[in-house]
């Protein structure tokens, strides 16, 4: 209990020693202010929920179930043995729910990784370097910022085939210039700092420079803005899925799963309800995440 | 006695700087487009040129010849060098040439022309909604910041912007249309009604107004009114989210407490100043409703059999149509272009101060 | 100038609740005004611009005002509700802001913002509030009314945008001003045209005006009556003239830190605060 509350008071100090301190101190009073908001906090547990039922899925749900057609229990409704009922070809859609958190998972996880570093890359160097590689790289993104997400998506499906990775480089395409956008805007106002100038009069190198000063300056928005995005990204993804743009069968995947029970939706609604809820409630959990934690940022910068 | 100068009269030479400031804006806006355009045909013809089929077996089939497969080859421009190909295929999408449907065999084009106003008929009406309801509701919710008001506005907004379309979609056409019969069902018109109206526009509900033929409106109507209130809804979630999240951002200026201090209303200070002050960045945020309406058109239209340029695309993608493909591809994109020139444009309407070069 | 009361605050108390405690922004600041001009000088933070918006009920929400007495003529304003207070402000008080770039509404022109005010308070036409704008205009001494009537806020300059300012708040007639660091955002040689303008009209019309500012120069040149105030209190009321007697220690370091022309010291004289002057 005491150390406990040690703890508390060391971050909580007002005047730290160290630089660490201080630094632990800010990230801890930042925690406190999201943690009274209560629709951050539920965010917060919607997409740990995903995460862990991701990772933890084959723990949670038999991964064969999620496969197996047993065509003598099609179209069960919800009950004791099957919790979210049976699709039309059989199989436990539980399991299938469960599974499919993982390839939503991967989808938000691959898009965000290919999108950050990009778009970071792009701004930062538009943004510091300036003149007319500012000018081609601006050029380029807006060009990316006119092309409609789906419908390019549509167009790579239709070039190379249905599948997650054409879904995620389509969908990263069209995703990366809010990003370089956001870093170019931060280069710029730092550009001119004094401190940088201080970093170069010490001998740092240009990438240096970026990597170590102004990129960490970048981030609080960035994550911001990517959790808002991935909201977007989720239903962007389950779209295609719906289209059957995406993870092919049988693997399991929650538009996919939204599409293949349109036939029988007036007598089983579970079958493409259940699915739906799945991608909503994940939807909105990213999107409260993401909507405290800019609640916290701009209180800390007013 | 104090005085003070005002701004002297407009010279010649100030004349020439006010004309040839738009002038010189517009010159940028159109340099832009044009580079933009560029690069959305560089995407379609890279695209067109992956695909995994080979085009020349496609036409000669696997038991030609070698001499018949090269000429074909060389008829088709095959052995041309890349950017000899591309400036082709430029020329011919200038020209409205996107090829032939494989499905229908007529030009994409034609295709094109035939299903987009059905999908422009909704977009519009999902927009109208959107703008209409969104934009007095984030006002409220940013007045009324904190009070349940504003709570009931954000939960409404947030399951409309987190939900998916498709989903929303079905789950309609399950309640309203098979359980209650509120509403007809899919597709545009009851099959009995088909053709009976004259296409001037392409959107039905004008077009029957116009001749007159008030059973065919109403019938079409009834098959609007599911797809663009679920549509309006997603849009006005969006639109009352930032209109709050701008409005919150005027009502914190200091303006906003002069005017108070002038002693006017505050319905006035809200909803001529602030709100005067917020159309400037709907703009924006309003062309990009409309943008996610076309893009998400695909989706819509499957569930709603909505025979519009979603549904074609979708039907052109499953039938290996390419260039059906990637005609609609090109033409979402020009339209996507085309309302970011057209936002541009309208800014300096709006905001003086974007009307002169700074 | 005449020496009905104009205004009078007895204890006027400005309170926002918080976290971590209540914060008292204005504590028991007392005065009078007649038709005369009073000077309310403070550092940021001293509470000057509290007591200004309190009397116009302009405190936001969540602040607290509360008062043993405030009275505006013979309006109680302790008890005046936000439609009470609409009715009194513009009509009988006005409030001049800091920055005209910030403080006039950024689309619409500055004439008509002008004559908005005027169809506000006299339920005018069209044509008669723009004729009153015009003749506005043309009271703060702007040549070519017309011409700048169609100006926008952003394509005017400082001092003009100010003199505008004035005119927007004057045009229906009020019996007090105040002016909240009106040329704190101007050049030095525009703050004494705008000054002076502000100074004619508040005489030709009879008005009472409550100048806040930081500028303890400005304020005891421009005023009859100078208020210090410090930490939300009132620490010294004297007359402008008699500055240099001023008693409190706060007011003195303020003085002394001032540069003068013709007065050679080798160092500007740092003022040391005494906690002492917040409880006082």
């Amino acid at each position: 209990m005491s150390a406990a509350l040690t703890w508390r008071g060391w971050l909580l100090d007002p005047a730290p020693v160290s630089r660490r301190q201080a630094r632990l101190g800010r990230w801890f009073r930042a925690w406190l202010a999201f943690q009274r908001n209560g629709l951050a906090m539920t965010g917060l547990c919607v997409v740990s929920a995903l995460v862990l039922t991701a990772l933890a899925a084959p723990l949670i749900a038999d991964p064969r179930a999620a496969i197996l057609q047993v065509l003598t229990e099609r179209l069960q409704p919800p009950s004791a043995s099957h919790w979210f009922g049976v699709d039309e070809l059989g199989r436990d859609i539980f399991a299938r729910i469960v599974f499919g958190a993982r390839t939503t998972l991967i989808i938000v996880a691959l898009v965000s990784a290919i999108v950050a570093p990009v778009g970071l890359a792009i701004g930062l160097t538009a943004g510091y370097f300036g003149h007319w590689i500012d000018a081609v790289l601006m050029r380029i993104t807006d060009i990316f910022l006119s092309f409609p997400r789906l419908v390019l998506a549509l167009a790579f499906a239709a070039a190379l085939g249905p599948g997650i990775e054409n879904a995620v480089i389509a969908i990263a395409l069209t995703t990366w210039p809010p990003y370089a956008r956001l870093a170019r805007a931060e280069a710029l106002t730092r550009r001119r700092a004094e401190f940088i100038e201080a970093a170069e009069l010490q001998g740092a190198s240009h990438l240096r420079i970026i990597l170590s000063q102004i990129m960490p300056l970048c981030l609080p928005s960035v994550i911001i803005r990517l959790t808002l995005d991935m909201a977007g990204i989720i239903l962007t993804a389950a779209g295609l899925g719906f289209l059957g743009l995406a993870a092919q069968p049988p693997a399991p995947e929650w538009g996919a799963m939204v599409s293949s029970g349109r036939q029988v939706l007036l007598g089983q609604w579970w079958v493409s309800t259940i699915p739906g809820i799945a991608i909503f409630v994940t939807s909105v959990g990213f999107n409260l995440l993401g909507d405290g934690l800019r609640d916290v940022a701009d209180s800390r910068s007013s | 006695m104090v005085t003070v100068a005002a701004p002297a009269a407009v010279t010649d030479g100030e004349w020439v700087r006010r004309v040839a400031g738009p002038i010189r804006r517009v010159w940028r806006l159109l340099f832009s487009v044009v580079l933009t355009f560029l690069g959305l045909t560089c995407v379609t013809f890279f695209i067109g040129r992956v695909i995994p089929i080979d085009p020349v077996l496609a036409i000669v089939g696997d038991k030609a010849s070698i001499e018949t497969y090269n000429r074909v080859r060389s008829e088709i421009g095959l052995d041309l060098p890349i950017p000899v190909q591309y400036w082709r295929y430029l020329l011919k999408v200038l020209h409205g040439d996107f090829g032939n449907s494989v499905i229908t065999s007529q030009p994409v084009l034609q295709d094109l022309l035939r299903v987009f106003p059905a999908t422009l008929e909704l977009s519009l009406l999902a927009l109208i909604i959107g703008v209409v309801f969104g934009v007095p509701l984030g006002v409220i919710a940013a007045t009324h910041r904190g009070r349940w008001q504003d709570q009931v506005i954000r939960f409404g907004s947030l399951i409309g912007y987190s939900m998916p379309v498709f989903w929303l979609g079905l789950i309609g056409l399950l309640v309203f249309y098979a359980k209650l019969g509120w509403v007809e069902g899919p597709g545009r018109l009851d099959v009995s009604y088909d053709d009976i109206v004259p296409v001037v526009t392409g959107l039905i509900t004008v077009d029957s107004l116009f001749a007159g033929e008030h059973d065919v409106f109403w019938n079409s109507l009834g098959h609007l009114v599911l797809p663009a209130s679920i549509l309006g809804y997603l849009s006005l979630a969006y639109v009352a989210r930032m209109t709050r999240s701008f409005m919150l951002g005027q009502l914190k200026q200091e303006y906003i407490l002069a005017t108070l201090a002038k002693g006017l209303s505050p319905f006035r200070v809200v909803w001529v100043h602030a709100l005067g002050n917020v159309w400037v960045q709907l703009v924006t945020v309003i062309a990009l409703t409309f943008g996610n309406l076309l893009e998400g058109a695909v989706l819509t239209e499957t569930v709603f059999a909505w025979p519009g340029l979603g549904l074609y695309m979708k039907n052109s993608l499953f039938n290996a149509d390419l260039n059906a493909v990637l005609g609609g591809t090109m033409l979402v994109g020009v339209v996507y272009i085309g309302l970011n020139m057209l936002s541009d444009l309208i800014y300096p309407l709006v905001d003086p101060r974007a009307r002169e070069r700074r | 100038m005449s020496t009905a009361l104009l205004l009078s605050v007895r204890n006027l108390r400005v309170t926002y609740p918080g976290d971590e405690g209540d914060l008292v922004a204005v504590r028991n600041v007392s005065f009078e005004l007649g038709r005369e001009r009073l000077g309310i000088v403070g550092e940021s933070g001293s509470g000057k611009s509290t007591t200004g918006r309190a009397i116009m009920g302009l405190v936001a929400a969540p602040g607290r005002v509360e008062a043993d007495e405030m009275r505006l003529g013979g309006t109680d304003l302790s008890s005046l509700d936000e439609s009470g207070f609409r009715r009194l402000r513009g009509k009988r008080v006005a409030m001049i802001l800091q920055d005209p770039k910030y403080s006039l509404d950024p689309v619409m022109s500055v004439g008509q913002q002008i004559a908005e005010t005027h169809r506000c308070h006299f339920r005018s036409t069209a044509n008669a509030a723009r004729a009153a704008a015009l003749e506005m205009l043309a009271a703060v001494h702007i040549r070519d009314p017309e011409r700048v009537y169609a100006l926008y806020p952003h394509q005017v300059s400082g001092g003009m945008g100010q003199r505008v300012m004035i005119a927007m708040m004057l045009i229906a007639g009020p019996d007090l001003l105040i002016a909240d660091e009106p040329t704190s955002a101007l050049d030095v040689t525009v703050q004494h045209q705008v000054l002076a303008i502000m100074d004619d009209l508040v005489r030709s019309r009879g008005m009472g005006l409550i100048l806040i500012s930081h500028n303890l120069h400005l304020v005891s040149s421009f005023c009859d009556r100078v208020l210090v105030m410090y930490a939300g209190r009132v620490v010294e009321t004297c007359a402008a003239g008699e500055l240099a007697k001023a008693t409190h220690p706060y007011t003195r370091g303020l003085l002394a830190s001032l540069p003068e022309l013709g007065r050679r010291r080798a160092e500007l004289p740092q003022l040391r605060r005494d906690p002492a002057w917040a409880e006082g």
